[in-house]
């Protein structure tokens, strides 16, 4: 995906380039409890995006002194594995890894209920395997998915897709060519059944209408996500259920 | 790996909930209305070995940012436009709890958050950064130092970095037969500046919403966000810091009482810049 | 949707219905007991774990399938293992986000003599079964074991699993626990914060409880458990061809 020249990206037909439509979701996949030793695990595939994300604790902190007395501190570290982009990536972090482990992190603290945990520490780890737009977002629900596997208490699960803009066009959960030559790029992560949205970042280039309507396509994008997700949190008692 | 802070300093319960009261009453603890910016002030040129700077107040807060150019050859899907880099530091000497040493997060989400809104504004022709098309151009480096932290630097960071670019001036260029020799003692054209952007912060307080919070009201801040506009009112870059939430309804307001302030910022900036 | 509209409180799920965190379970004014599974807005409740919903006349809970830390609480009965040795007293892992402490002093019932090695009574790596004397969320846990039945364990073995499973392991008014022990002869201290000590008749029947156990983890949420694990066990012995046991 290394072109110069910025590429059509919405087609004649109205499409764009992998053929969805503009307020079309990427097929999804997730599962939960996918790593034997961490208390909570997941993998999520959107499109060619994939991550896996582990969760550990809550437990006891150390070194002591990071310890918080009236909640859990949370640590978070969002990763890039060297093999998950189409140039080799560095292994070492980025400031961009920097940046996003740390929006990540916030959106995560504002759903777990970190005040039943006094002076503990919950981590969560999250690996890029493949990068195909959206890793951060991906990244964040398979956080969200790990640490309600963990049986960690949450206000909610956290769901999330891109918006943006491409030829002018608003259009839901950007893929890559959308990401890279689009004209806004809109992340946006919500507790759905609270109404809360506790990530939201744009880069590019918006009016206040077109953005309206952005957050708009935004918050129907993350209705069906949310369901998909409690439906993977869920279906893995009821198969057992009808076993029986 | 990104961490819960802990060194944040204590606020008073009995703060919290008197600010909160006055709230109610439709006025700040600092005596400002809920939308009202502080007062900006621009001292232009403050660094002179830089080729732009800019010493900027914004209430209590402090930035000062200095611009530099050096020459370099483009980036291979750019050849034709110059290079933007842009820097935050937050200094010790600023504040209590900032230590030396290399940047932490909070300066690197600072330093990503104004690139982008420059950047994604075309605040800058980056297409006149150009010495030979496709072997040599101007890279801008923007550095923003954080010298007295009050609160809300991110808005300060982006009007010390437009102000310092509009302060500056290339280096002289001479045609010598076939080949564009720089002479860097003297100053040439003027940074190709298209316009100004601004980034106006709104931060929440249980049900309240406040413009550009000072240092008091950060500390018991839910969250807050940050949107770039451009003079005709494009949105070109949004950021939400911290751990709260907002609902939607929320940001929409949000996005709305940010918009009427940066038209204030935006004036008082041309006003102060001289540029029309 | 089950609706339950004396006072207007209402329900949203059925009985023994699986939620997951955000599921809206009830509206309305409850008097329930603060439950760390339930996450109230104003008057709406919402499950904050994926668990089972259980209404029960004007009260509901929510029961987690999921969770492999114990919050300890005061009075609980915990087996906890020996990390490390302090001058006075043992460090303990109890499966809790915050390490416990034994005081020398309640195993001795004396103070520790200044340079007595503590080691020799209780080392690194040895199981003590303890109650939890003392713990708010400013300390850390205080260990006892002053009383009959409590101290280093030294026979028998250790079943570890997700402490929200101890109440299954038990069952209702210990109906789980009197298959278990009757079924396979295995004497059973099952202990709060998700170990289980065993003693069993044979090598056989320890593992045939140890599989019993791990069934009751991964089933817990299927109703019929009780006599499920009965059959499974008598399943087991006949596969393995164990005797019925004398204990």
């Amino acid at each position: 995906m290394s072109q110069n020249q910025k590429p059509k990206l919405i087609l004649e037909n109205g499409l764009r380039t992998d053929g969805r439509k503009p307020d079309e979701l990427r097929p999804m996949k997730m599962e939960i409890g996918v790593l034997k030793n961490a208390d909570g695990s997941s993998i999520i595939e959107v499109g060619n995006t994939k991550i896996i994300a582990a969760v550990y604790g809550p437990k006891e902190i150390h070194p002591r002194h990071l310890a918080l007395p009236g909640r859990a501190t949370i640590r978070v570290r969002y990763h890039m594995m060297p093999f998950s982009t189409d140039e080799r990536k560095s292994p070492s972090p980025s400031r961009r890894e920097i940046e996003i482990s740390k929006v990540i992190r916030e959106a995560l603290e504002s759903s777990i209920l970190v005040e039943q945990f006094p002076r503990s520490s919950i981590d969560v780890f999250m690996e890029v395997i493949q990068a195909d737009a959206g890793t951060r977002l991906a990244s964040l629900m398979a956080a969200s998915l790990a640490v309600v596997d963990a049986g960690i208490p949450v206000k909610d699960i956290i769901a999330a897709v891109a918006v943006g803009k491409a030829d002018g066009v608003i259009v839901l959960d950007l893929n890559e060519p959308e990401d890279m030559w689009g004209e806004a790029d809109l992340p946006v992560a919500m507790m759905p059944s609270i109404n809360q949205v506790n990530l939201i970042q744009m880069n590019g280039n918006l009016t206040p209408e077109e953005f309206k309507q952005a957050i708009d396509l935004a918050s129907r994008g993350i209705q069906t996500i949310y369901n998909m997700e409690k439906e993977t949190l869920k279906s893995k008692y009821i198969e057992f259920k009808e076993e029986s | 790996m990104s961490v819960t802070p802990s060194n944040e300093n204590i606020i008073p319960l009995i703060k919290k909930e008197s600010m909160l009261v006055s709230l109610e009453h439709g006025i700040r603890q600092n005596g400002r209305k809920p939308f009202e910016y502080r007062p900006i002030s621009i001292t232009l040129g403050y660094a002179k070995k830089a080729d732009g700077s800019a010493l900027v107040k914004l209430g209590d807060t402090t930035v000062l940012a200095g611009v530099k150019l050096e020459e370099e050859q483009p980036f291979e899907d750019t050849p034709n436009q110059g290079n933007l880099v842009v820097n935050v530091e937050l200094l010790p000497l600023a504040y209590e709890t900032f230590e030396p040493g290399p940047p932490d997060e909070n300066a690197i989400e600072l330093s990503r958050v104004v690139d982008r809104s420059l950047r994604d504004s075309k605040s800058i022709d980056l297409t006149k950064l150009v010495i030979e098309p496709g072997k040599r151009v101007w890279t801008v480096w923007v550095d923003i130092y954080v010298l007295d932290y009050s609160g809300n630097v991110l808005d300060a960071s982006t009007i010390a970095a437009i102000a310092a670019l509009y302060d500056t001036k290339l280096p002289k260029l001479l045609q010598e037969g076939d080949s564009i020799k720089v002479i860097k003692e003297e100053k040439g054209e003027r940074m190709p500046m298209n316009y100004p952007v601004v980034t106006v912060t709104v931060g929440k307080i249980g049900k309240y919403l406040i413009v550009d919070p000072d240092i008091e009201e950060e500390g018991i801040l839910d969250t807050r966000l940050s949107i770039s506009y451009t003079p005709d009112k494009r949105m070109v870059g949004i950021q939400k810091f911290g751990i709260g939430t907002f609902s939607m309804q929320e940001i929409d307001q949000v996005e709305s009482i940010a918009r009427q302030a940066s038209a204030k910022i935006l004036e008082e900036l041309k006003k102060q810049l001289g540029i029309g | 949707m089950l609706s339950n509209e004396n006072n207007n409180k209402k329900l949203y799920y059925q009985e023994r219905t699986i939620v997951s965190p955000g599921d809206l379970i009830a509206e309305g004014a409850f008097q329930i007991p603060w439950s760390p599974y339930i996450y109230k807005i104003e008057n709406k409740y919402y499950s904050s774990v994926v668990g089972i919903f259980e209404p029960k006349e004007n009260r509901f809970e929510v029961i987690p399938l999921k969770g492999s830390f114990y919050y300890p609480k005061i009075g609980d009965t915990v087996i906890g293992l020996v990390e490390d040795i302090e001058t006075y007293g043992w460090i303990v892992d109890i499966k809790a986000p915050y390490s416990a402490y034994l005081p020398g002093s309640s195993l001795l019932g004396r103070s520790v003599n200044i340079g007595e090695d503590i080691r020799k009574y209780i080392d690194v790596g040895d199981y003590v079964i303890a109650k939890v004397e003392n713990f708010d969320r400013t300390i850390d846990p205080i260990l006892s074991v002053k009383g009959k039945g409590l101290g280093r364990i030294i026979h028998g073995n250790i079943i570890d699993i997700m402490p929200v499973k101890i109440p299954r392991v038990i069952g209702k008014n210990k109906s789980m626990m009197e298959v278990l022990t009757t079924e396979t002869g295995c004497e059973m201290l099952v202990a709060q914060n998700g170990r289980v000590w065993a003693n069993c008749p044979s090598k056989e029947m320890e593992d045939i409880l140890i599989f019993s156990i791990d069934k009751i983890e991964h089933e817990s949420h299927i109703k019929g458990l009780t006599d499920r694990i009965k059959n499974f066990i008598q399943e087991k012995k006949g596969e393995l061809g164990v005797t019925e046991s004398k204990a």
